[in-house]
């Protein structure tokens, strides 16, 4: 196994970061502190006085993460030390922003309150990972269901066109909902869908990697090994058409096509795959008025036009102009305009924090993403076992793409879509999704310098 | 494997320094623009939290931000409307106009000149005060503008020749900014929409902005200026004395406004024409000099240009393309000839400052709160659209004018006044457009004064500039004479 760094943008002193739980608990505190420390300047800001109300945003994710540190403790005590702390940041940024979107809401007399939900959420879904570090101690186990996962995966992404249960939210299919509660199931099928890809992969690896003909100097292979790529483009494809949603698409179609990739050191997938990611991309922009009109915002965010359109680029400005007069250095937690953004708790969180915490923030946030995607590839990296390291390499990766996806949309850098910013966004299923996969990471990372055998 | 999933980390790494870079974009380089994007309310929302500057005029504050006891904290109170065309309004509903607008990062005291009171108010906790703007206005002959316009429609703009400094500026119908100001917004919506609806149109600063006029004679100016400075014509100068002049091409014709010819005798000089202020002389000598030059001369003085006072001046248009009967009727400023009365101060300046056009302004200084001053008005030169001797040759014409020509009822007794009058045609049907400028005293100019009135005073097409233009300019003119 080669010892040199994953690129040399990575420090090496990330690798030596030591596995110990001892060093994840000092970061814990930290964090915690940092999270104090958010919710009184909020309160300081908006209401002028601090209150013992800060308490219910601080303490119950504060409890969860302990817990989770000490299952890790118990269960995994290998497991990496940056993952939980890192998470565990960005989640209770999260809670601050929209306790503080909350404050700005009952200022104006509204009554859309999210914080509190968001800080029980997150308390859930952090105690869900540390049952799966708890219930999965061998992550080989997983490799036994990939067709299991694969069709948990599809019928998850059917969900929301159900009747009576799908649910349509600003143009796109991504909600199942019964009553009062709702569901993204979209999120959790991405775990499913790396596992089956894991899965499938380890075991048909031989033939996709195998040279079929050359056809100016590239290796193409048969055509009986282009199908798999084929058919989940086409599932892809109606994971649009049902979802109405280019991002979701994208995302699945990604995680895909770098599995296949790193399964079969098969650069040709990657090429034919994004030709068929862009070229379904551009049909569907043609054909579908509701990508069309994404596409058209994102062009030319600022025209009169398009700005006063229905779903039209209005909140894409709003949070340019938020993320503007954020400046370098932010107007500081509470003391900005977020609430100015249509959905500034879920969709574009991302820019109200851009707002209040200026570009360091902005650079500080997607660092910490970053770091949880390296480590995450770092697992991919040292692990011994291929469908553990295949699958790591799928979560950490459907997290940079997503990230990448969501932040690039609110930035118009890429046009917007219905994905969600992971551990900032209101949102449950979100949450639970992406604290699964710290689960799941974790406990490969425990894993990674045993040899283990299926 | 592991080479691959390398691969994977570098193509995340690209993708993310891609965010880095739009985050920077956006958060360093495009801030500016999109922070003062009309459709962003973080600047308005933001001023409310200082105390904004006030506005004065002559040492007296004619606007000024009161403590109030709700969410704004600042009330935006406004002295008097005489001032309602300068100073604009601020609003937290419907945005913000005149000097409000255009100063708005000084009376707010967000702008970079104000960056060590900034660091100030971060360290000592107090929050920043906006910086004081003081106008370049006389509230002495503001009111004499605005008394001597009367009911009328229109616009008075006086001027300072040598400096530039606006002196005065009325525009007439207008709006009080105190019903734009407030902080409820159904009755600031009301008010509002009942002044956009206005067809008088009362927002709008007639003398710069809004749809222009038609000149009229007082172009002929620009066309003397211009014929003058191609070293063709002199005063003497002189052109058939016709009644009737059928425009070159078609078989229309025009007279002067007498319908008789420019005086005694078969030839009319340059001189006389201006004098007595007649179309066909200047008809046959737009023909003569050619689109070319008269645009040329026009844009010297200013036509076409983007200028700011600080508020913005549309710019005055001289026609592209004509036809030699279009170019003809220019020659007395109609057809599509549209012109600012603050433009025709500038060329008016321009004659009284020996040839010289100097930029006008109307903040004489901006005072931050701690009374250093951040800026102050220094005399620019625009251009020098026409020679010494063009100067003075015009002035001659035009102190003619108003002692025994077209512009009479300017004159002011023991003083040389220079004048022209305008009396523009808008439809067959329409009122006249009247206009006045001028400047006084003729050897040492210490005041222009451009009068417009629309809808010809409300006498339709039986008033003259000199009737009802020249008294209202005399009136302002008399306020500098007498002092």
């Amino acid at each position: 196994m080669s010892n040199v760094s994953l690129t040399s943008a990575i420090p090496l002193l990330l690798k030596a970061v030591p596995r110990s739980r001892n060093f994840e608990a000092v970061l814990l505190f930290w964090v915690a502190g940092i999270h104090a420390f958010a919710l009184s300047q909020i309160q300081l800001a908006v209401n002028q006085v601090m209150s013992w109300d800060m308490l219910l945003y601080w303490a119950p994710p504060t409890v969860s993460a302990w817990i989770l540190h000490y299952v890790l403790r118990k269960y995994a005590l290998n497991a990496d030390g940056l993952l939980l702390p890192l998470a565990f940041l960005l989640n209770g940024l999260g809670i601050a922003m929209i306790y503080r979107l909350d404050l700005a809401e009952i200022t104006r007399g509204g009554t859309d309150l999210f914080a509190e939900r968001q800080v029980w959420l997150s308390c859930f879904a952090m105690l869900i990972a540390a049952v799966v570090v708890r219930l999965i101690p061998n992550p080989l186990t997983l490799r036994r269901f990939p067709y299991l996962a694969g069709a948990g995966a599809v019928i998850l992404l059917m969900l929301p066109a159900a009747p009576v249960i799908g649910r349509t939210v600003n143009g796109a299919t991504l909600w199942v909902g019964i009553g009062e509660l709702s569901f993204q199931p979209g999120e959790i099928a991405k775990i499913l869908l790396a596992i089956f890809f894991a899965g499938y992969l380890v075991s048909r690896k031989g033939p996709l990697s195998e040279i079929g003909s050359r056809v100016l100097g590239m290796k193409i292979p048969g055509a009986k090994d282009l199908g798999p790529v084929l058919l989940f483009w086409v599932a892809s494809i109606g994971v649009l058409v049902i979802q109405r949603d280019l991002g979701t698409s994208i995302l699945y179609f990604g995680l895909f096509l770098v599995m296949i990739y790193t399964a079969t050191g098969r650069a040709f997938y990657v090429g034919i795959g994004m030709v068929m990611m862009i070229t379904g991309a551009l049909v569907a922009s043609r054909l579908f008025e509701y990508v069309g009109s994404r596409f058209e915002s994102w062009l030319n965010p600022l025209s009169q036009e398009n700005y006063t359109a229905a779903g039209g680029s209005y909140q894409l400005v709003q949070g340019l102009f938020g993320m503007a007069h954020g400046d370098v250095i932010g107007s500081g937690l509470g003391s900005g305009f977020p609430q100015l953004i249509p959905l500034a708790e879920s969709d574009f969180i991302f820019a109200a924090l851009g707002e209040e915490l200026g570009l360091a923030g902005v650079f500080a946030i997607l660092a910490v993403y970053l770091l949880i995607v390296y480590r995450g590839l770092r697992v991919a990296n040292t692990h011994q076992d291929e469908f553990s390291k295949l699958l790591a390499l799928g979560l950490a990766f459907v997290i940079g793409l997503q990230v990448f996806i969501v932040c690039g949309g609110v930035m118009g850098l890429l046009p917007l879509t219905g994905l969600t910013t992971p551990f900032l966004a209101a949102g449950g299923s979100s949450l639970l999704a992406n604290w699964s996969i710290i689960g799941l990471l974790l406990i490969m990372s425990d894993s990674s310098l045993k040899r283990v055998s299926a | 494997m592991n080479r691959q999933v390398r691969r994977v980390g570098l193509a995340l790494t690209v993708m993310f320094i891609a965010l880095f870079a739009i985050a920077s974009s956006i958060q360093v380089v495009r801030t500016q623009s999109l922070y003062q994007d009309a459709r962003n309310v973080r600047a308005a929302y933001e001023t409310y939290k200082t105390q904004r500057g006030s506005i004065l005029v002559g040492q007296e504050e004619i606007v000024v931000s009161g403590a109030v006891n709700d969410q704004y904290r600042f009330l935006r109170e406004y002295d008097s409307v005489l001032y309602s065309p300068v100073v604009g309004f601020f609003s937290v509903f419907t945005g913000s106009a005149g000097i409000e607008r255009s100063m708005n990062s000084l009376l707010a005291g967000q702008s970079s000149a104000q960056f060590f009171e900034q660091i100030n108010a971060l360290l000592d906790g107090n929050p920043v005060t906006g910086a004081a703007v003081e106008l370049s206005l006389d509230p002495e002959l503001q009111r004499a503008a605005w008394d001597a316009l009367g009911n009328r429609k229109g616009a008075v703009v006086a001027l300072e020749p040598a400096t530039g400094r606006i002196l005065a500026m009325v525009s007439k119908p207008t709006f009080d900014a105190n019903l734009l100001a407030g902080h409820e917004y159904e009755p600031v919506n009301a008010a509002y929409r009942a002044y956009l609806e206005d067809e008088d149109q009362p927002l709008i600063n007639r003398t710069i902005a809004g749809d222009l006029y038609h000149p009229g004679s007082v172009f002929k100016l620009v066309v003397a200026a211009a014929a003058l400075e191609s070293g063709r014509y002199s005063t003497t100068t002189t052109f058939e004395n016709l009644a009737d002049y059928r425009l070159p091409g078609t078989t229309t014709t025009i007279q002067n406004s007498s319908g008789k010819a420019c005086g005694e005798g078969t030839l009319v000089t340059l001189e006389q024409a201006l004098i007595r202020s007649c179309n066909i002389p200047f008809a046959m000598l737009a023909v003569d000099l050619g689109q070319d030059r008269i645009r040329a001369q026009a844009e010297l003085m200013g036509f076409s240009d983007d200028l700011a006072i600080p508020l913005s001046v549309t710019p005055s248009t001289y026609p592209q393309e004509m036809e030699l009967s279009q170019v003809a009727l220019t020659g007395f400023g109609q057809f599509d000839v549209r012109v600012s009365p603050l433009q025709m101060a500038m060329v008016t300046a321009a004659i009284a400052n020996q040839g010289v056009l100097m930029k006008p302004q109307l903040v004489d200084q901006v005072v931050a709160s701690n009374l250093n001053v951040l800026s102050q008005l220094s005399p620019q030169v625009l251009s020098s659209p026409m020679s010494r001797e063009t100067a003075a040759l015009i002035t001659r014409m035009m102190v003619d004018s108003v002692q025994f020509g077209a512009a009479t009822n300017a004159g002011i007794s023991q003083v040389a006044v220079a004048g022209k009058t305008g009396t523009a045609q808008n439809g067959v049907e329409d009122p006249y457009t009247l206009w006045f400028t001028g400047f006084a005293p003729a050897e040492s100019p210490e005041i222009v004064v451009t009068v417009v009135v629309e809808d010809g005073g409300g006498i339709g097409q039986n008033g003259t500039g000199n009737q009802i233009a020249a008294p209202i300019a005399k009136a302002v003119m008399r306020v500098v004479m007498d002092r």
